[in-house]
C-alpha cells in the first residue's frame, strides 16, 4: 500500500508574522520557514505504518513556493520516500478549494490508497483541508484521528469528536487527518537528514501536474480579501505584587468587570 | 439566491450555544441577503427540539431526522444540506466553528464550489451580501473578506456573538434526508462520550489555564479546582502539554487551540508568542505568575506577581464563598 501525506511549509511559529495590507496575503519572505508542526504527526504515522509492514511507500504532496522544498525535506528526513511539490505563479493565492483541487489531482496520479494530513496548518488555522480533499477526491474521509489501524481494505480510527471519542471504520481509499495525540514525532537522525537530500524531490508546474489553472490560485478562489487592519496591540493592564491579598484583588477586578 | 441558513447543532435536548449565537446575529443580517432566516437541525431524534430555534429568530427550521445524522460524522449532513441548498438557494450558509461544523462546512463548500470564510469573529452586510472578519495570527491582524460568488459559506468562532431571544416562533419543516451510500462509507462503531458536564475549550466562556509554573502534572488540580468554581474549561500551555502534564486537546496556542472566552486566567504561563496568539482575543485576561518579567504581564488586563500555589486556591475559595 502506498500512503500519501499532504504537507505544508509555514512561517516559523515562534516568530511574529504579518500580512501585507496591499495584497492581503502573508508576507512570505520574512524570517524562517518550517514544516507545519501538525504535519509531523501525519508523517510520523505514515512512516510507522511503513516500518510495521502495513505500507511499502510514503510519498509527500504539497502546494507552495519552490523554496518550500527545503522545509519539506524534514519530512523526508523523518522517513518519507519522495516529495511532489506543485509550485506555480498561477497557484499563488489559492484558497482551501484551489489547494484541495491541486492536491487531489496529484493524489489521483500517485496511486496512493491512504492519504494522511495534519489537523490544521499553523498559519491559516482553518482545519478544513481533510474534509475538502475527501469531498473533492471522492474518497471516504474522517478527521481528528487519535489512533489509526489499517486492516486489509479498511481503516479503524479512534476519532476525537465534539462530544468524546468515537471508533470509526472506513474503507480504503481514504483521507484521514490526525491529531497530536496520535504519536510522538521523531527527530530526524543525522543519517536521515543526509539521506533526505538524495530522495526524489519533484517540483511540478500546474501544467506538469495536469492541474486546471482555472481551479486554483486567485482565479479559482471563492473568497476575496477586502482589507487588512492592524488593531492596536493589547495594552498591559494593572500588575500588582501579591502581599497576601492577591486573590482578593483578582476577585475585586472580576466583580468590577461583572464577570462574577 | 436569498436568505440565510444557520446550521444549529443539537446537543442533548437543546442546541450548542454557538448555533444560537449565530442565529441571534443573523437577525441583523437577513435583510442584506433578502431574507428569510432559516435554520437546519440534523440529528437522530431531534424533531421535538427544532421549534426552540424560533425564539432566537429562525422563521423556518428544516429538520432532518436520521440515525446517520446523529453519528457525529459530517458526510451525511453534507448530502442533506446540498439537497436543501438545491431546493432553497440560500445566499449564505453559516456554521459554528465546532469540529462537526468545520467538517460539514468544508465538504459542503467544496461540493458546491463555494467560497469558505473560516474562523469568522464578525459578520456584516457588505458587497453582494455579507462580509466576514477573521483575526489572523492570534488577532495581530484583522482580515475583512467577502465572497466571489454564492452561496456565502462561513464558519463562526464560538463566543463571537451574544445569544439572545427575540421571542419569535418558527415554522418547522420536516425534510426527508436522501443520504448517498458514499456518505455512509465511514461508520461509527462505538462512542465514548466525554465526562458529563465537561466544557469544550472553544465554546467555554471562561478558561483557566496552567503552564510550566505548575511544576508537575498533579498540580493541575489547583487549576481544575478554580475552573470548577467558575464553571470554566481547563487549558494548558504548550510547555505543560509537551511535558505530558495535560492532554493535547486542552492545549491553547499556535500549535493548539485558538480561544476567545470572556475571561482567560493564565496560571504559571509566561505568555510567549506561541501561547499569546491562541488566547489574546479573549475579552479579559488575568495572569498569575511569580516572574514579574513574564511577557504575559504586557498584555494581561490584571496581573498578580506571586506564588500561584497560594493565590489560586485562595481565589477558588473566595469564588466558592461568593457563590455559596
Amino acid at each position: 500500500m502506498k500512503i500519501a501525506v499532504c504537507v505544508k511549509e509555514v512561517p516559523d511559529t515562534t516568530a511574529e508574522k504579518r500580512i501585507d495590507p496591499g495584497t492581503g496575503r502573508l508576507v512570505r519572505d520574512e524570517g524562517d520557514r518550517m514544516l507545519n508542526e501538525f504535519d509531523k504527526y501525519a508523517v510520523e504515522e505514515a512512516v510507522r505504518l511503513k516500518e510495521a509492514g502495513a505500507a511499502d511507500e510514503v510519498i509527500l504532496i504539497s502546494l507552495g513556493p519552490e523554496k518550500a522544498v527545503e522545509s519539506l525535506r524534514q519530512a523526508l528526513a523523518m522517513g518519507a520516500d519522495s516529495l511532489v511539490l506543485v509550485s506555480d505563479p498561477a497557484a499563488v493565492g489559492s484558497d482551501y478549494l484551489g489547494t484541495a483541487n491541486a492536491l487531489a489531482k496529484v493524489l489521483d496520479d500517485s496511486g496512493a490508497e491512504l492519504v494522511l494530513l495534519g489537523s490544521e496548518a499553523t498559519d491559516a488555522r482553518s482545519g478544513v483541508m481533510a474534509a475538502a480533499l475527501g469531498e473533492v477526491s471522492g474518497r471516504a474521509w474522517v478527521t481528528a484521528a487519535n489512533s489509526l489501524a489499517v486492516n486489509g481494505g479498511s481503516v479503524t480510527v479512534e476519532r476525537q469528536s465534539d462530544d468524546g471519542v468515537d471508533t470509526v471504520e472506513l474503507p480504503l481509499p481514504a483521507v484521514i487527518s490526525v491529531t497530536k495525540a496520535i504519536n510522538e514525532p521523531r527527530y530526524p537522525s543525522l543519517k536521515g537528514i543526509m539521506g533526505a537530500k538524495k530522495k526524489p524531490q519533484e517540483v511540478k508546474s500546474l501544467a506538469d501536474a495536469g492541474i486546471d489553472a482555472s481551479k486554483v490560485g486567485e482565479a479559482g478562489a471563492g473568497t476575496k480579501v477586502l482589507s487588512v487592519e492592524t488593531p492596536p496591540a493589547r495594552q498591559a493592564g494593572q500588575v500588582v505584587k501579591d502581599e497576601g491579598n492577591g486573590a482578593q484583588q483578582i476577585l475585586d477586578f472580576l466583580v468590577e468587570k461583572k464577570i462574577v | 439566491m436569498a436568505g440565510i441558513l444557520v446550521v444549529a447543532e443539537p446537543q442533548g435536548s437543546g442546541f450548542r450555544r454557538v448555533g444560537l449565537e449565530i442565529l441571534s446575529k443573523a437577525r441583523e443580517l437577513k435583510d442584506a441577503t433578502g431574507g428569510p432566516l432559516a435554520a437546519y437541525v440534523g440529528g437522530s431524534g431531534v424533531a421535538d427540539q427544532a421549534a426552540q430555534l424560533g425564539a432566537y429568530g429562525a422563521e423556518k427550521v428544516f429538520v432532518a431526522d436520521h440515525e446517520a445524522l446523529g453519528s457525529g460524522l459530517a458526510a451525511p449532513h453534507v448530502d442533506v444540506l446540498a439537497q436543501l441548498q438545491a431546493e432553497n438557494d440560500f445566499s449564505a450558509i453559516l456554521f459554528g466553528g465546532t469540529s462537526q461544523g468545520r467538517d460539514t462546512a468544508a465538504a459542503l463548500a467544496a461540493r458546491l464550489g463555494a467560497g469558505l470564510n473560516s474562523d469568522s469573529t464578525d459578520l456584516a452586510p457588505g458587497g453582494s451580501g455579507l462580509q466576514a472578519t477573521r483575526p489572523a495570527f492570534g488577532g495581530q491582524n484583522l482580515v475583512q473578506s467577502t465572497w466571489t460568488g454564492g452561496p456565502q459559506i462561513a464558519l463562526v468562532r464560538p463566543n463571537s456573538f451574544q445569544a439572545s431571544e427575540s421571542g419569535g416562533s418558527a415554522e418547522v419543516v420536516a425534510v426527508t434526508p436522501a443520504i448517498s451510500d458514499d456518505a455512509l462509507r465511514a461508520k461509527v462503531t462505538a462512542r465514548k462520550p466525554a465526562e458529563e458536564g465537561k466544557i469544550s475549550l472553544e465554546e467555554a466562556s471562561i478558561i483557566v489555564s496552567g503552564g510550566r509554573g505548575l511544576g508537575a502534572p498533579e498540580n493541575f488540580a489547583v487549576v481544575e479546582a478554580l475552573a470548577a468554581s467558575l464553571g470554566a474549561a481547563v487549558g494548558a500551555s504548550r510547555a505543560a502539554v509537551d511535558a505530558g502534564w495535560y492532554p493535547h486537546p486542552n492545549q491553547v496556542g499556535q500549535t493548539g487551540k485558538t480561544v476567545s472566552p470572556n475571561l482567560y486566567i493564565a496560571c504559571g504561563i509566561s505568555g510567549a508568542v506561541q501561547h499569546k496568539v491562541g488566547m489574546q482575543t479573549s475579552d479579559v485576561i488575568v495572569a498569575i505568575n511569580k516572574d514579574e518579567e513574564a511577557p504575559i504581564f504586557q498584555f494581561a488586563d490584571f496581573g498578580v506577581v506571586g506564588d500561584l500555589f497560594e493565590i489560586v486556591p485562595q481565589l477558588t475559595e473566595l469564588i466558592n464563598q461568593r457563590k455559596g
